[in-house]
């Protein structure tokens, strides 16, 4: 269970670009629970994630992640228990290492001074064969020479290899084409549901806001605006979750890449 | 002819061999890890200085691993500095480098030169073992080979670990390391200590076969490494790790028989240095110009064809 509570985080204080990017924001989300996340440009969806893995540290609050305090926990240490993916496919991976490589590392099994073995080799082929990609052919090539998607769903598998106790998703797939985009979300959810894992996802894409998952929050100026599961949610349509921010925050939904997808 | 250019080769080979040591140095820090180290030069001075002092003090085998040992020290202060201390990479170097020019006149006993002409040292006891047999002649490159091959196979041992992934991918993509829970401050602290234990034997090992040691012994060594490094580069390219190892051992070869070649077509001395450093500029900004050369075409045959906007003006 992953409960934040009350964090605020402003950057530049006391200058003329202050900007408070969180706003005593507090939220929980349960075991199993995927949700996912829209809002405009700038509400804070991508500075909430970097707050949790640890990208910088919070001004104010708390964030428990099964039991666990990390509010003052290093990024590298939160990242043995909280998965991340990025928009930019090429942020989750060492381009100059092979495919077997990068995967040696994201397991990271043994010690400092242990070599790779050959039951591990023998998972990644697994793991890789999976995504059904050929990429199970292809693991003494450098990571640099995949194309965007199958990066992105690499740098997945990397994620999840050991089950996480949180995943983020940041817009994970909207640098891919659309039909890429398709595939890698598709993968997102079987292993999703696979590994039973807890997942917060930000999306631009409204309709897979409302497909995937359970729990959708909306959020603008820094705090969690509307928050919805269950039944209600199953009813919403993109067109209402446009008229429910309007009567949130007063204004008008303005991500255009919203829109247009 | 043909003898004296075989001398010359020999004289490459022995001293490529002690110099790889340092472009075997670089090509964990720099090319690996992603860190241009300056502090290249006062290290390896250190090593020189430190197996020297140590040698003369009647150790000559301990002078090795006190040379190692003083260049992980030396590599420990560099990186903290860089990755603790927020200070800019490459300044961490220059500073230290600066700081090692007092350290090395304090070891070397508040002088300048030491001279081990009567010192023993594991190249005379090399030769001592090798008296006789067939190789005698040989003992310089025996034991620079020895060292030599010891941290290729290191190396292509240790950068299979997972400890040596960890450093390659920090040079690569920090962020992915990060996220992989490994903390890239201890990995750049443990490879510039490696690197930087190579450097140091380097230095002892040059100091020893020449049997003294000047405090300027290791100025311009980064630069001649780097050139070396470069060299050996562009004849593996991007193959495995002990290929691109042994390239770089190649590449330090390559670049003392062209020196000495050219000094003895009369080029003085002191040209070294210019020469490293043209090497070096031409293998980074080749690359970079040749992938700029259409561009720059392009405009050139672009601007031919129409007028300037002063010109312009005048009509």
């Amino acid at each position: 269970m992953l409960k934040i509570s009350h964090i605020s985080k402003t950057f530049n204080p006391g200058t003329v670009n202050a900007k408070t990017a969180l706003n005593d924001l507090s939220l929980t989300v349960n075991d199993g629970d995927f949700v996912s996340i829209i809002g405009a440009n700038g509400a804070g969806k991508s500075t909430l994630f970097n707050a949790v893995a640890g990208s910088f540290y919070t001004d104010s609050g708390s964030i428990v992640l099964d039991d666990i305090d990390i509010t003052l926990m290093p990024e590298h240490e939160r990242a043995r228990i909280i998965g991340r993916l990025f928009q930019d496919p090429m942020c989750g991976s060492a381009p100059g290492m092979t495919i077997e490589e990068n995967l040696a590392l994201a397991a990271g099994h043994g010690g400092w001074l242990s070599v790779l073995s050959r039951e591990d080799k023998k998972l990644f082929r697994e793991k890789l064969s999976l995504l059904g990609m050929g990429l199970e052919d292809r693991m003494q090539q450098p990571v640099g020479l995949l194309s965007g998607g199958q990066r992105q769903a690499l740098t997945l598998m990397m994620a999840t290899i050991n089950p996480p106790r949180l995943l983020l998703l940041d817009e994970h797939t909207a640098a891919l084409d659309p039909s890429t985009a398709d595939k890698v979300l598709e993968l997102t959810r079987n292993i999703v549901i696979e590994a039973k894992l807890t997942c917060l996802m930000v999306t631009h894409n409204m309709q897979s806001a409302l497909e995937l998952g359970n729990r959708t929050l909306m959020m603008d100026a820094g705090s969690i605006i509307y928050d919805v599961a269950g039944e209600e949610r199953s009813k919403l349509q993109v067109s209402d979750l446009l008229v429910l921010f309007k009567e949130a925050s007063g204004r008008v939904l303005d991500n255009d890449r919203m829109l247009l997808s | 002819m043909l003898t004296s250019f075989l001398g010359l080769a020999q004289t490459a080979l022995e001293l490529g061999l002690i110099s790889s040591l340092t472009v075997l140095a670089l090509f964990l820090s720099y090319s690996m890890l992603n860190v241009c180290d300056l502090s290249t030069d006062g290290c390896f001075t250190l090593g020189a200085a430190v197996g020297a002092a140590v040698a003369i003090a009647g150790h000559p085998y301990l002078s090795v691993p006190a040379a190692m040992g003083a260049g992980i020290l030396s590599g420990f202060v560099t990186a903290v500095l860089q990755t603790k201390m927020g200070v800019d990479s490459l300044l961490a170097g220059i500073i230290v480098n600066t700081a090692l020019y007092s350290i090395n006149i304090a070891v070397m006993g508040n002088s300048s030169l030491l001279n081990m002409n009567k010192t023993e040292t594991v190249f005379t006891k090399a030769k001592e073992l090798l008296e006789g047999g067939p190789l005698s002649g040989q003992y310089k490159v025996i034991v620079a080979l020895a060292a030599v091959a010891m941290v290729i196979l290191f190396l292509s041992l240790f950068l299979r670990t997972r400890l040596g992934l960890a450093i390659r991918a920090t040079g690569n993509n920090p962020d992915m390391v990060r996220s992989s829970s490994i903390n890239p401050v201890f990995t750049t602290i443990v490879g510039l200590c490696i690197a930087n234990a190579f450097t140091g034997l380097s230095g002892c090992l040059l100091a020893q076969s020449q049997k003294s040691v000047n405090i300027d012994i290791g100025s311009g060594m980064v630069t001649i490494a780097l050139a070396s490094l470069l060299i050996g580069n562009s004849f593996t390219g991007r193959g495995k790790i002990p290929t691109r190892a042994v390239g770089a051992v190649l590449g330090a070869f390559i670049f003392r028989l062209v020196y000495t070649i050219a000094l003895r077509f009369n080029m003085p001395a002191f040209m070294l240095k210019l020469v490293s450093s043209t090497i070096v500029v031409i293998a980074i900004s080749g690359p970079y110009l040749k992938k700029q050369l259409p561009m720059i075409k392009r405009r050139m045959s672009h601007r031919s064809g129409r007028l300037r906007a002063d010109e312009y003006a005048q009509k």
